[in-house]
C-alpha cells in the first residue's frame, strides 16, 4: 500500500467532520449504497423505539404518541403488584432453563456421529437429523397437537403400550413444559450439532495420533482431546444461549397456549402480546403491554452485557 | 488433490464396545427423527381409523385426505401468497443486505465501524412488539404486502455473514488492482464481488426464503384481509382449532358421538395432507437447502 500513497489523495489527521466529508466525496458510491439499508433501520428499528415512551404514558391509539399523559413507572408498577406476575417471570425462567439442561445434546451427538464408523450411515444419518429444522412452527406446533391427542394421537398410542392411559396432553399444565422443551430438541438437535461437527473435524489429527500411540481408547480420546478442543465453542454458545434466558420461543408458545393450560403456557412475552395487541373483547392496553415488553428488553440486554464480559474474559474477544 | 488414506486403527475390546453402543444410540435417535415425520406421510394417504396404529403401512389406502385439502380454496389462495410474498421478499432482502453487507466489508471505508454499531445495536435492543406496531399503522402499512416485506427486509445476523464472507474470502489483492485499474466502488461490486461470491449469496437467500415461507407471526399481526393472508396464517387456523373439542362433558347421544367421530376423523385426515402439502416447497428445496444451511452455519461461525 505504501507505495499507492502518491495516486491515492490522503486525508491528513483532520477533524472528525472533515474526514467525514473526504471520505463521503471519495466513496460516494458507498454512501449511496448504504444509504438503502440505512433508511431501512432507521425507519423500522430505531423510530419505534422512539414510540417507547408509551410505556411512561396513558397512551391512546387515536391520538400521537406524545399527548399521552406522563405517568411515570405506573404500568411497571402494574405489573409487579399483579399477583400473576411471578407466576409468568417463573413460568419464562423455568422453561429457559430446562431447555438449557438439554443443551448438551446436541455435542453428545456430534460426537456420536463423528465416531461411527460407516460413513455412509453417519451421512444418511445427519441428513435426515436436519429435516425437522425446516419445518415452520406452525405446522410443528400442529404436529404436536395432533400427536398429543387422546384419540390415535402417536404419543398416546405410545404411552399405552407402557400401560399409561390415553390423555388430551396439551390441556394438562403440568406437561406443557415437556412438550415444548423434547419438541423442541427434536427439532433442532440435529441442526445445532452441525457446528460442533465442524469443530471435531478440525481437531488437529496429531493430538489423536499422539493418543493413539499411547494405548488410548475412544472414550479417553473423547474425554482428553475432543472434549477440550470443543470446549471454547460449546462455552461461548452456552453462555450465549445464558444471555438469552428470558427469550423463550414467543411464537410457539402462543400457538400451544390453550385456556387450560395457562397456568404454566403464559410467559412474559405472550402475556404481553395478550393484553397489549390481542384482547379479543376488552380494549388493548398500549402502555401497559409495551412496558412488560420494555421490562423484558432491558434484563435481556442487562443480561447480554454481562455475558460479552464473560466471553471477553474467556476467550479475549467478545461479541461486538 | 486428495489421497484417501485408510488408517489401520485396532480397536481394542472397549472401543469395540462403544462403538456398539454409539450405532445403537444412533440407530435409536435415527427412529426417533424419522418415525414421527414417516407417520405422518402415512397418516396422510391412508383412510379411516387406520392412522390410530403405530404401523407405518397403512390399512387401506386413500387421498381422501388431498382430496379435502385441494377443495380448500383458502389453501390455494394462502399458497400462492405465500409463493408471493417468499420470491419478493428474498428479492427486496438480498439487495438491501448487500447494500448493507459490500461498504461495511470494506477496510478502507471511513465510517463502517460507527455504522456497524448501528446495526448492531438494533440485534439486541428494538422498539418491541407494540410500539412497532403503532408506527406501521402511523405509516399505514397495516393490511398491506409492505407490512411484511420491508419492516424485517434486512437481518444483521445475515448481513453480518456475508459481510464476513467478503472481506475474509475476497482476496485483497483484488481490490487494489481493480482500483488501480480504474474500476469504480459500484463496479467492483457488481463485476468482481457478487460473481465470486456464489455460495454465500445462495446461502443468505435460503436463509431469507425459509424464514419468509415459515412465518405466520407478522401476517398475524398485520393482515386482516382473509386475501392476503400467507399459507401458514391458513395452516394456523386449520390446525390449531378444535384443541379443546375432548373437553366438553355434556351428554351426547350415540348418533351424535358417531358423528362427531366421522367428522373429526375428516378434519384429523385433512390436517395430515395439509402439513405434507405445505412442506412440499422446502421438501423440494431440502438438499439444496441443507447442503447451503450447514455451509452458512460455518461460515457464520467464523464470527462466533
Amino acid at each position: 500500500m505504501k507505495n499507492l500513497s502518491h495516486t491515492i489523495p490522503q486525508a491528513n489527521k483532520k477533524s472528525f467532520w472533515k474526514k467525514a466529508l473526504f471520505d463521503i466525496r471519495r466513496h460516494y458510491q458507498l454512501y449511496l449504497l448504504v444509504l438503502i439499508p440505512l433508511i431501512v433501520i432507521i425507519l423500522f428499528k430505531y423510530v419505534p423505539m422512539y414510540g417507547i415512551q408509551i410505556a411512561f404514558r396513558d397512551f391512546k391509539i387515536t391520538k400521537s404518541i406524545t399527548s399521552g399523559k406522563f405517568v411515570g413507572l405506573k404500568y411497571f408498577k402494574k405489573f409487579f403488584n399483579n399477583p400473576q406476575a411471578m407466576t409468568y417471570i417463573w413460568n419464562t425462567i423455568s422453561i429457559s432453563i430446562y431447555e438449557l439442561c438439554t443443551f448438551p445434546l446436541s455435542l453428545i451427538l456430534a460426537l456420536l456421529l463423528h465416531y461411527v464408523t460407516s460413513r455412509k450411515f453417519r451421512k444418511v444419518v445427519q441428513m435426515v437429523s436436519y429435516a425437522p429444522y425446516f419445518i415452520s412452527t406452525v405446522v410443528m406446533c400442529g404436529i404436536i397437537l395432533q400427536f398429543l391427542q387422546a384419540r390415535g394421537g402417536l404419543i398416546n398410542l405410545l404411552l399405552n403400550l407402557i400401560g399409561i392411559e390415553s390423555k388430551n396432553w396439551i390441556t394438562y399444565p403440568s406437561a406443557f413444559r415437556h412438550i415444548y422443551v423434547w419438541s423442541g430438541v427434536w427439532q433442532s438437535v440435529g441442526y445445532n450439532s452441525i457446528i460442533y461437527i465442524a469443530a471435531l473435524s478440525s481437531v488437529s489429527m496429531e493430538l489423536h495420533e499422539a493418543a493413539l500411540v499411547d494405548g488410548a481408547n475412544i472414550l479417553q480420546r473423547i474425554w482428553h482431546v475432543d472434549i477440550p478442543s470443543v470446549m471454547p465453542t460449546f462455552c461461548v454458545l452456552l453462555i450465549i444461549r445464558c444471555g438469552n434466558i428470558m427469550n423463550v420461543g414467543f411464537q410457539k408458545v402462543l400457538l400451544l397456549q390453550n385456556n387450560l393450560n395457562l397456568r404454566t403456557s403464559e410467559i412474559i412475552s405472550t402475556y404481553a402480546y395478550n393484553i397489549g395487541l390481542n384482547s379479543s373483547g376488552s380494549t388493548p392496553q398500549y402502555s401497559y403491554g409495551t412496558a412488560i415488553g420494555l421490562f423484558t428488553s432491558v434484563v435481556n440486554l442487562i443480561l447480554l452485557v454481562i455475558v460479552n464480559k464473560i466471553i471477553k474474559k474467556l476467550s479475549g474477544s467478545g461479541l461486538w | 488433490m486428495r489421497v484417501k488414506i485408510k488408517v489401520g486403527i485396532r480397536y481394542t475390546r472397549g472401543d469395540k464396545i462403544f462403538l456398539t453402543i454409539d450405532w445403537i444410540l444412533l440407530v435409536i435417535f435415527f427412529v426417533i427423527i424419522l418415525y414421527p415425520l414417516l407417520f405422518i406421510f402415512v397418516s396422510s394417504i391412508s383412510a379411516g381409523t387406520s392412522y390410530m396404529r403405530l404401523s407405518l403401512v397403512p390399512k387401506k389406502f386413500s387421498l381422501e385426505g388431498y382430496k379435502a385439502v385441494f377443495e380448500h380454496a383458502a389453501v390455494w389462495i394462502g399458497y400462492r401468497n405465500s409463493l408471493i410474498y417468499t420470491v419478493s421478499y428474498t428479492l427486496i432482502s438480498m439487495f438491501i443486505t448487500i447494500c448493507c453487507a459490500y461498504p461495511l466489508s470494506r477496510k478502507d471505508f471511513g465510517t463502517r465501524k460507527i455504522l456497524m454499531a448501528l446495526c448492531l445495536f438494533t440485534m439486541y435492543f428494538n422498539g418491541g412488539l407494540i410500539p412497532t406496531y403503532i408506527w406501521m399503522r402511523q405509516l399505514k402499512l397495516i393490511n398491506t404486502v409492505w407490512a411484511l416485506l420491508l419492516p424485517n427486509s434486512l437481518s444483521i445476523y445475515n448481513m453480518i455473514v456475508m459481510r464476513t464472507y467478503f472481506s475474509t474470502q475476497i482476496p485483497e489483492e483484488l481490490h487494489e488492482a481493480s482500483m488501480l485499474d480504474g474500476c469504480s466502488d459500484m463496479r467492483y461490486l457488481v463485476n468482481v464481488i457478487i460473481p465470486l461470491s456464489g455460495p454465500i449469496l445462495a446461502v443468505i437467500a435460503l436463509y431469507y426464503a425459509v424464514g419468509m415461507w415459515n412465518d405466520y407471526f407478522n401476517a398475524m399481526i398485520y393482515i386482516s384481509d382473509r386475501s392476503l393472508l400467507p399459507l401458514q396464517n391458513i395452516l394456523r387456523e386449520i390446525l390449531m382449532v378444535n384443541v379443546q373439542h375432548n373437553t366438553s362433558t355434556s351428554p351426547l347421544t350415540q348418533q351424535q358421538i358417531e358423528d362427531i367421530a366421522k367428522m373429526e376423523q375428516r378434519a384429523e385426515l385433512m390436517k395430515y395432507s395439509l402439513i405434507v402439502v405445505s412442506s412440499v416447497p422446502v421438501m423440494i428445496l431440502y438438499p439444496f437447502v441443507q447442503k447451503y444451511f450447514v455451509k452458512g452455519v460455518m461460515i457464520g461461525a467464523v464470527k462466533g
